[in-house]
């Protein structure tokens, strides 16, 4: 027999605040949670007002306001150039979307020939046991070339940003570097044992993932992202002075050109022979042997070169600003 | 033989309960703790008891070929890898935090290696 209790005692017992969790009606880490975004300082309105006014000495003094003619009209045609832009954009989409098949109809585009294609000839066609390699590294390959040439222009770009020029002095890359890493345990021992230990393996897991490509699930961007994972604890364990006795600048430069050219041109070769109904004279091999399905395995090779390095360039650019 | 496979179907199973209960745990801790170095313990307890409880118990259930000997290898890596990033973290934080007295007690002192 259960007596009837109030509906303060009722809510409580922990059945009530489980069911209340599940249901949603309150959350338990919500507000307890230590991340919380640090306040703003608050601006009181005379300063705010002092600063608005600074900024607009500032903007008379350098444009002139007053007399020229160029910037108020630049004013104008900017906000309404603006708003053009985001009509014609909005416009644009919607008449997209407005063309967009049906969801779900068998006719549609996604669900043509193609998809069957691979599955069935994917193994005749390109001699790569693993069908995702065989369709990103063969029938798709230049979409690959413009993802490997993506992280190469990501990484010029993080260079132009992050670059840092000075060799010795005050703001040199090196005093940057000690002041950032200051209290980062340098040549920690337990660290430095264990990175001895697992580099190496690392390592040679990278190069597995890489070569066995076109045979077992990897390939080149998850192998040479292992591969820059090792380079990266390498690094951290022992210092750039170590890593810099095998890889620097010119290293990436070399490995990244050389990479990308040759993918360049052994796909274009491949592409102009087989429109041409030309023989390519690359034998596909055996399928579930190492060497074999043509330029697959040379192509991973170079996805996987590239990426280990720009992984690596990237954490030796941000952390020193070279390398 | 029935029974040989049963006890290992059982045991398997168990086994990844287990670990399923300790990532319960490490989640709970991690959320709950307020403090850096409360709250990594909790995680790097998941790292190295959970994550070993399970693959143990999925070897287990794999029976004997390559991928029990690759799910070692994981386990290994995993007990490589994961002291060694919360002894970081600690150090990290030993070292930066100046209120760590208050979080803490210390015997001996902290020496910043140069």
């Amino acid at each position: 027999m259960s007596k009837p209790i109030s509906e303060e005692e009722y809510k409580k017992r922990l059945t009530a605040r489980i069911k209340g969790w599940i249901t949603g009606e309150k959350d338990p880490y919500l507000g307890n949670m230590e991340l919380q975004a640090g306040k703003e300082p608050a601006m009181d309105e005379e300063k705010r007002r002092s600063h608005q006014k600074d900024h607009e000495k500032v903007l008379d003094r350098v444009y002139d306001r007053k007399k020229n003619k160029m910037y108020r009209f630049f004013l104008h045609f900017y906000k309404i150039t603006a708003v053009a832009c985001c009509i014609a954009m909005v416009t644009i989409l919607l008449a997209a979307v407005s063309y967009l098949p049906p969801v779900g109809n068998s006719r549609n585009p996604g669900n043509n020939e193609v998809a069957e294609k691979y599955i069935e000839d994917g193994l005749q066609d390109t001699g790569a046991v693993n069908i995702v390699t065989g369709m990103i590294l063969d029938y798709r390959a230049f979409d690959t070339f413009g993802e490997s040439n993506v992280l190469f222009i990501a990484t010029c770009t993080v260079l132009i940003l992050m670059r840092n020029d000075k060799k010795k002095g005050k703001g040199s890359a090196e005093e940057e570097e000690k002041r950032d890493s200051y209290y980062e345990p340098k040549s920690d021992t337990i660290l430095q044992k264990i990175a001895f230990v697992l580099v190496p393996i690392i390592m040679i897991f990278g190069i597995y993932v890489v070569l066995n490509g076109h045979l077992s699930p990897g390939g080149g961007f998850s192998g040479g992202a292992i591969m820059g994972a090792g380079l990266i604890l390498y690094l951290n364990a022992f210092g750039f002075e170590k890593t810099e006795r095998f890889f620097t600048e010119k290293t990436y430069k070399c490995i990244s050109f050389c990479a990308l050219s040759f993918y360049c041109l052994a796909k274009s070769y491949s592409f102009y022979t087989g429109a041409h109904h030309l023989e390519s004279g690359i034998p596909l091999g055996t399928p579930g042997a190492i060497i074999s399905s043509g330029l697959i395995l040379p192509l991973n090779i170079c996805v996987g070169l590239v990426v280990a390095c720009t992984m690596y360039a990237f954490f030796a650019m941000f952390r020193k600003g070279g390398f | 033989m029935q029974i040989i496979s049963w006890v290992q179907f059982l045991a398997g199973v168990g086994l990844l309960f287990a670990g399923i209960v300790i990532f319960m745990i490490q989640i709970l801790g991690v959320f709950k703790f307020k403090y850096v170095l409360n709250r990594m313990h909790a995680a790097a307890m998941g790292d190295t008891l959970g994550i070993g409880i399970s693959l143990a118990g999925l070897m287990i259930l794999s029976g004997f070929n390559f991928t029990t000997l690759k799910m070692g290898m994981v386990i290994l890596f995993l007990w490589c890898a994961s002291p060694v990033s919360s002894h970081l973290i600690a150090r990290l934080e030993a070292l930066t935090n100046e209120h760590l007295k208050e979080n803490c007690e210390i015997s001996g002192t902290l020496k910043e290696e140069k």
